[in-house]
C-alpha cells in the first residue's frame, strides 16, 4: 500500500526527520492562503500515488501566494499522467504547499528488504534527485549499501559511517546519522516495503532536509497497523486493480494484451502467460483466483477480465485443489452471465472435481474449447482468437 | 530413502482450524504418520479421534516424540508458530501459510542461524515422499507417482502441472518438495539440489524456478558441480517489470531478477531447460532417456 507524500511526511517529521515546512490544500483558495502563511515563494506538489511527477508538471516552483494559487488550480480535479501510470493518468485531490529549501547537494537515502541478503539495507547515493533504478543500472558503485542486523538493525557507528561515505561534511555527520537512524524505525515499526528520501538535501546553509518523502507498507502486515490502513487511498489504483482487490484476487493488467487469463496459484498463472505468449497470442493480464476463491469470487473475476477491453478471449487454467473445479466452473458461467460476455473460453481443468467443472462450462451454453493437457493449450488459444483487431 | 519427509516421519501440525484440520485429514489420509496436533483451547482433545491434541508444541514433543511440524497458522501468529517449533528442537519445519509480513520472516531466518531446524517455506505447498506414503502439505496426494525424479519448486500448483506431466509419462518422483514464493524463506534451492545429489534414490532433479531474487542463479553455481541432470525451467517471461506476481518473491527488481538472466545461468551450468513449462515432462523424459 502506498501513502502519500504528505502522508509520509508527517510520519518523518513525527520520527525526528527534519522536513520541510509545509500544509496540505485541496482547493486553490486553500493553496493560496497556506502559499501566503510559508511566505509566497512555495513548491506546489501534486500529490499522487506515482513518480515522475516533476518532468509531468506535476511539482511547480512558484513566486507568490497569487502564482500558487493559480498552479494548483491547474492541478486539481485533474489527473496526473506519468511515466509510471497508464495514459489515463492519476486523479490530483490535494497539493502540498512546501517552503522552497535552498539546495546545495542533492543526495538519495532509502531503507527497504533485500531477499537476497535476508535483511533490510540501507541505501544511499550522491546521486540524488535521480531515478535510483537507473542509478542502479549505471552506476552502481555510486550507491552505498549498509546490510541491517535482521535482530538488532543498525548500530549508531554504522550511521555515521555511512553519513560519512555518503559525504556529510563532518559537522553535520552526526545529524546525518540520526536521520538514517530515523529513517530505519520508520521503515521498521511501519512494516514498510521501502522508505525513501529523494532528494536528502544538504542546504546552502548547511541544514539536512528531506524535501520528498515516499513510504510503500506491506499489504501483509496491514492487520497491525490499522492507522496506517485508514490512509489508504484506492482512488489512485487504476479501476480494474481497485476491483480486483476488493474482490481478493491477485490481478496485474499487462499491456497490449488480447488473452484474458484466469488461473489458480501465481507459478501456474505465470506458466499459463508464458505459454499464451509463445502462441503468438499475449496475455492480457496476471490473475491468481487464490487457493480459496468461491463462486462469487471467481465471477467477479471472470466479470474483471472481460471488462477489459483489450481481451477478446478467455483461458481458464484451473489446477483443482482446495479450489474446486466445479466451483470454479460455477463462478465463470455466473461471471459470464452477469456480464454478458460472448468470449471464446479455452479451459483446461485438472484435479478436485474437474469432470463437474467440465460438464457444467459444456452445459452453460458458452463457447468453450476443452483441453486435455497444457501442452495444446498454445495452438487452441491461438485457434480461438479472431483476426488482430476484430470487434467482440 | 528419499529427502525430508518418508516412512519414517512422524509429524505434528500446528494450527487444526478449517483448513489446517482438512488437510491434516488429507496428510493421514495418504499414509503419513499424524502424532500430535496443536490447537490452542483444544488440548486433551483428540484429531479424528486418534491423534492427541496439545496447547504447546513442547508438550507434544515431549509426549509424542514427532520429527517433523507443519504449520497452518494464520499469518499474524505463523512467524510465532515457527519460533516455538524450533525452540522445541523440531529437525524440519514446513510452514504452509501465506502472506506472513517479510520483516517477521527477516527474524525467522535470523533465529534459524545455529539452530538444528530446517525450515521449509512459508508460502509452500510442502514435500512429499510417493514411494514411503508420506505427504507433509497440501498438494494432491494422487497425481504423484513412486520413481527416481526429485522435484524442487517455488510454486504450488505449477508444481502440480509439472508432476501431472511426470506421471502420465510414466516418470514417477522420488521426492517432490516446495520451497515457497516468499523473498526470505528457510530452505533455497542449492540446499535441495544438495539433498538430491546426495540421495541415492535420486536420478535426475526437475527444478521450477520464477523470477525475482537470485536464487536461481545460486542454484547455477551449485549445478555446475552436480553429477546428476537438472531439468530446470524458469516463469514469468512474460511479467512486466516492478510488479508482485501474487508471490511476494516474484518480482523484477533487477536485471538479475529475470527469467532470461535465470535461464542463462542455468544453461551455461549444465541445466536442461524447458522452454516452455508444457514441456517439463517431456524434456525429462529426453533427459532420462540419454542416461539409459
Amino acid at each position: 500500500m502506498k501513502l502519500h507524500e504528505y502522508q509520509a511526511k508527517e510520519i518523518f517529521a513525527r520520527y525526528g526527520i527534519p522536513v520541510a515546512r509545509s500544509e496540505i490544500a485541496s482547493t486553490p483558495a486553500e493553496a493560496k492562503s497556506a502559499a501566503e502563511r510559508l511566505g509566497g515563494k512555495v513548491v506546489v506538489k501534486a500529490q499522487v500515488h506515482a513518480g515522475g511527477r516533476g518532468k509531468a508538471g506535476g511539482v511547480k516552483l512558484v513566486a507568490n501566494a497569487a502564482e500558487a494559487e493559480s498552479a494548483a488550480a491547474g492541478m486539481l480535479g485533474r489527473n496526473l499522467v506519468t511515466h509510471q501510470t497508464t495514459a489515463r493518468g492519476v486523479p490530483v485531490r490535494k497539493v502540498l504547499i512546501a517552503e522552497t529549501t535552498p539546495i546545495a547537494t542533492e543526495l538519495y537515502l532509502a531503507v527497504t528488504v533485500d531477499g537476497d541478503a535476508r535483511a533490510p539495507v540501507i541505501m544511499g547515493s550522491r546521486a540524488g534527485g535521480m531515478d535510483i533504478e537507473t542509478v542502479a543500472a549505471e552506476h552502481p558503485e555510486r550507491i552505498i549499501r549498509v546490510k541491517a542486523d535482521p535482530s538488532y538493525g543498525i548500530w549508531p557507528y554504522g550511521a555515521r559511517d555511512m553519513a560519512r561515505a555518503l559525504g556529510f561534511p563532518p559537522k553535520l555527520v552526526r545529524e546525518a546519522a540520526d536521520l538514517i537512524l530515523n529513517l530505519y524505525r520508520v521503515f521498521v515499526d511501519n512494516d514498510c516495503t521501502l522508505a525513501e528520501i529523494n532528494p536528502l538535501v544538504i542546504t546552502t546553509d548547511g541544514r539536512v532536509v528531506a524535501v520528498d518523502s515516499k513510504l510503500n507498507i506491506e499489504d501483509d502486515a496491514l492487520f497491525r497497523h490499522a492507522d496506517l490502513k485508514a490512509l489508504a487511498d484506492p482512488e489512485q489504483q487504476d479501476e480494474l486493480q481497485r476491483r480486483a482487490e476488493a474482490a481478493g484476487v491477485k490481478y496485474v493488467k499487462l499491456e497490449n494484451g488480447r488473452v484474458g487469463c484466469m488461473v489458480n496459484g501465481a507459478g501456474l498463472a505465470m506458466a499459463t502467460m508464458d505459454i499464451t505468449e509463445k502462441a503468438g497470442t499475449p496475455p492480457a493480464n496476471f490473475l491468481d483466483v487464490g487457493g480459496s476463491a468461491n463462486e462469487d469470487r471467481i465471477a467477479e473475476a471472470f466479470k474483471l477480465l472481460v471488462s477489459d477491453a483489450d481481451v477478446r478471449a478467455i483461458f481458464v487454467n484451473i489446477f483443482g485443489g482446495i479450489l474446486r473445479c466445479d466451483i470454479a466452473a460455477r463462478g465463470v458461467v455466473q461471471g459470464a452471465r452477469e456480464s454478458g460476455s460472448r468470449l471464446h473460453i479455452v479451459a483446461l481443468l485438472r484435479g478436485t472435481n474437474a469432470e463437474d467443472g467440465r460438464r457444467i462450462l459444456a452445459d452453460s451454453g458458452l463457447k468453450v474449447t476443452f483441453l486435455d493437457d497444457l501442452s495444446q493449450a498454445g495452438a487452441a488459444v491461438a485457434a480461438t482468437l479472431p483476426a488482430q483487431g476484430a470487434r467482440r | 530413502m528419499s529427502v525430508l519427509v518418508g516412512k519414517n516421519t512422524r509429524l505434528l501440525v500446528q494450527g487444526l482450524g478449517r483448513e489446517g484440520s482438512f488437510h491434516a485429514g488429507r496428510c493421514r489420509a495418504y499414509g503419513t504418520n499424524m502424532v500430535a496436533g496443536i490447537h490452542p483451547g483444544r488440548g486433551g482433545t483428540r484429531f479424528e479421534d486418534s491423534v492427541p491434541v496439545f496447547e504447546s508444541v513442547r508438550e507434544a514433543v515431549d509426549a509424542t516424540d514427532p520429527n517433523v511440524g507443519l504449520v497452518f497458522v494464520p499469518a499474524p501468529a505463523a512467524a510465532d508458530a515457527i519460533v516455538e517449533q524450533i525452540d522445541a528442537g523440531l529437525p524440519l519445519v514446513v510452514s504452509i501459510t501465506e502472506g506472513i509480513p517479510v520483516l517477521d520472516m527477516v527474524k525467522v531466518r535470523a533465529y534459524l542461524e545455529g539452530k538444528r531446524t530446517r525450515l521449509l517455506g512459508a508460502n509452500c505447498p510442502g514435500v512429499i515422499t510417493p514411494g514411503e506414503h508420506a505427504k507433509v502439505g497440501i498438494m494432491p496426494g494422487d497425481i504423484h507417482k513412486p520413481g527416481r525424479v526429485g522435484v524442487v519448486s517455488r510454486s504450488g500448483t505449477l508444481t502440480y502441472e509439472a508432476v501431472v506431466q511426470l506421471s502420465s509419462l510414466g516418470i514417477g518422483q522420488s521426492t517432490c518438495v516446495g520451497i515457497g514464493g516468499d523473498p526470505i524463506n528457510g530452505t533455497s534451492f542449492v540446499d535441495v539440489l544438495k539433498l538430491f545429489e546426495a540421495d541415492r534414490d535420486t536420478d535426475a532433479v526437475v527444478m521450477i524456478g520464477e523470477i525475482g531474487g537470485t536464487r536461481e542463479q545460486e542454484a547455477a553455481e551449485f549445478i555446475r558441480s552436480m553429477k546428476k541432470p537438472v531439468i530446470a525451467t524458469i516463469v514469468g517471461q512474460t511479467a512486466p517489470p516492478g510488479r508482485r506476481m501474487g508471490h511476494a518473491g516474484a518480482i523484477i527488481t533487477g536485471k538479475a531478477a529475470l527469467a532470461s538472466e535465470k535461464i542463462a545461468a542455468l544453461k551455461a551450468a549444465g541445466a536442461h531447460i524447458a522452454d516452455s513449462p508444457a514441456d517439463i515432462g517431456k524434456v525429462t523424459r529426453e533427459v532420462l532417456g540419454h542416461q539409459d
